[in-house]
């Protein structure tokens, strides 16, 4: 029997040593947080509630659709997981998962595996809980609130997990920022819409049957929203403050201009609002790309508030 | 990449078997260290940690191809790599014939440098894992003092892995033997496949937490206290002792010569 999950599972060897011992030491730090977060209000329900819900995510991961043109729609996980259970146990659920795929599979390194868990775990969980939480709180009960906010919470924690990724390759010097970055946010941003797609049928189908269970599931491990949103914006920070380090050979893109103008052949979407994540006002190019990482993430709140607030609008009108 | 569900031990009877599931777990990572931490450019270094790997393939017994007929799985993200001999700077030394694109020496370095450490250290893992038992691996992980939770919510996760991956092909059979569709007719739209899928996942989450209550239950009526024993028990013996040591040795000297240079 074969399954087929997603493509974000950094392999040993592509990441710096000292990079993938930084890894480490956060996942580290934010497992042992998890754990002692998540004991607290399981006790010893914790090893099989988190071990079969582990199991579940690994399973639902090869549950697809087709996308287009031989793609498919896959989940990941992390964003459905915080929504459902927290962020602390979605930490733990998907620190078990990528740890499973890495040492049974081979899927992601053993050395890397830090970062693994930091992108696919514990960002998408933070990041999922922390938008969907402040759409919750911005545009209200609705059930249609609900699901917009559950959407973009799932869209962007796979989109900040690519970047993520695209900035550890980056700064390992495995993978030029002014390519990696760009191709790995453009192709998750269409591998999240198949992410989002998915939590909010899987939440649909939730709220229709038991919504008994689903306030039970909410409940279970420490939703202090505060704290999450708090976690959430100095995940985002780190995230932003890294992407200027990022080109630790700067020299190399004189080199690459001066050669033919290759980079012209780099054709940018045409959909990019700030293109290559740089403000064509401001000079600095260190300062630039900070203000892009901070003003995209706003644009995505500012919409996915607007989308709540005509839902409301339209659902109190149609009552 | 897709997983092969079938259980990835290899059964033999070898030195590697036999050796202690700590020893192997410390010098698979030891290994992947030591190959990582190699620059890029010491071919000989190279040459040597793949010396040692085949001495260790040749003595499990799993035949000389095994670990290089699995390393391939690692291959797609290469992509990721792939820009690095065009943006590095140094002395061009080829161009891509048509679209006259520069290859420096330095990038080349680099590019080969991932490649192979990332190659040496997947073959490290596939056959850490070929010659060791799942649950030895995390008995051991346990031991080397990997937090007791986390160790044993990942060896739940692998008795459930199996019955969880059941479910979901029984679902994913029953939706494809439900969707035939009329040649001709349109197909219906990604959102709604999509949404069959989050219904799917949905309903495989509800399973699963009832699962897990009924799991917890029995566990209770058997006594369960919130600790999980294991029978599984190992000494260190004479030849873990050793082959830890000559192992270490042999990493440390190859790594000491590179940054002595």
């Amino acid at each position: 029997m074969w399954l087929s999950p997603n493509q974000l599972h950094i392999p040993d060897g592509f990441l710096s040593t000292p990079v993938a011992i930084v890894g480490w030491v956060l996942a580290l730090l934010f497992v042992a947080i998890a754990i002692r977060q998540t004991r607290d209000q399981l006790g010893d329900r914790q090893v099989p509630f988190m071990g079969i819900l582990a199991a579940f995510i690994f399973a639902a991961q090869a549950i697809n659709f087709p996308i287009a043109a031989g793609t498919s729609g896959h989940l990941l996980g992390g964003a459905l997981a915080a929504i459902l259970l927290g962020p602390w146990a979605a930490t733990l659920i998907m620190t078990a998962v990528i740890a499973m795929q890495g040492l049974l599979f081979q899927d992601g390194g053993l050395l890397v595996m830090g970062w693994n868990i930091l992108n696919m775990g514990i960002i998408t969980a933070f990041v999922g809980i922390a938008t969907y939480s402040l759409i919750r709180r911005l545009t209200g009960d609705g059930k249609r609130s609900h699901l917009a906010a559950a959407f973009t919470a799932a869209w962007l924690s796979v989109e900040v997990a690519a970047l993520a990724t695209a900035l550890q390759l980056a700064v390992s010097g495995t993978s030029p920022i002014r390519l990696g970055l760009p191709a790995m946010a453009g192709v998750h941003a269409v591998i999240g819409i198949g992410e989002g797609i998915i939590t909010i049928g899987a939440l649909a189908l939730l709220a229709t049957t038991s919504s008994g269970m689903l306030a039970e599931g909410e409940s279970v491990p420490g939703r202090r929203s505060a704290n999450v949103i708090a976690v959430g914006l100095l995940l985002a920070l780190v995230v932003a403050l890294f992407s200027p380090l990022a080109s630790p050979h700067p020299d190399g893109l004189e080199f690459v201009a001066e050669q033919k103008g290759f980079l012209d052949l780099a054709v940018d979407p045409s959909y990019e609002i700030l293109p290559d994540y740089t403000v064509p006002i401001i000079a600095d190019p260190v300062l630039t790309t900070i203000i892009a990482v901070v003003l995209g993430t706003l644009l995505v709140f500012v919409v996915a508030w607007f989308v709540g607030r005509n839902t409301i609008r339209s659902e109190a009108a149609g009552d | 990449m897709h997983y092969n569900l079938t259980d990835q031990y290899r059964h033999q009877t070898s030195f590697l078997h036999g050796l202690d599931p700590r020893v192997k777990v410390l010098t698979a990572v030891g290994y992947i260290l030591a190959v990582s931490l190699t620059p890029e450019g010491t071919w000989w270094a190279f040459a040597f940690f793949f010396l040692i790997l085949y001495f260790a393939v040749c003595l499990s017994r799993l035949g000389l191809f095994f670990t290089i007929r699995k390393s391939f799985i690692a291959l797609p993200f290469i992509l990721a790599a792939l820009a690095v001999p065009l943006t590095t700077p140094g002395p061009v030394i080829w161009r891509i014939p048509g679209l006259n694109w520069p290859v420096s020496e330095p990038g080349l370095i680099r590019f080969l440098g991932v490649l192979l450490r990332s190659w040496l250290a997947v073959q490290a893992a596939i056959l850490l894992t070929a010659v060791t038992r799942f649950p030895n691996i995390l008995w051991a992980l346990g031991s080397l003092k990997i937090p007791h939770v986390l160790v044993s919510t990942i060896g739940f996760m692998y008795r459930y892995l199996f019955v969880m991956a059941d479910e979901m092909t029984r679902m994913m059979r029953a939706r494809a033997s439900r969707s035939a569709r009329i040649p001709g007719t349109p197909r219906r739209s990604v959102l709604w496949q999509g949404k069959v899928a989050g219904a799917m996942i949905g309903s495989l989450f509800l399973r699963a937490l009832e699962r897990s209550e009924r799991v917890y239950a029995a566990m209770l009526s058997r006594g369960y206290d919130g600790c999980m024993r294991s029978l599984t028990r190992f000494q260190m013996q004479q030849r873990d002792w050793i082959s830890l040591g000559l192992t270490g040795l042999l990493l440390i000297v190859p790594l000491s010569l590179e940054w002595m240079v």
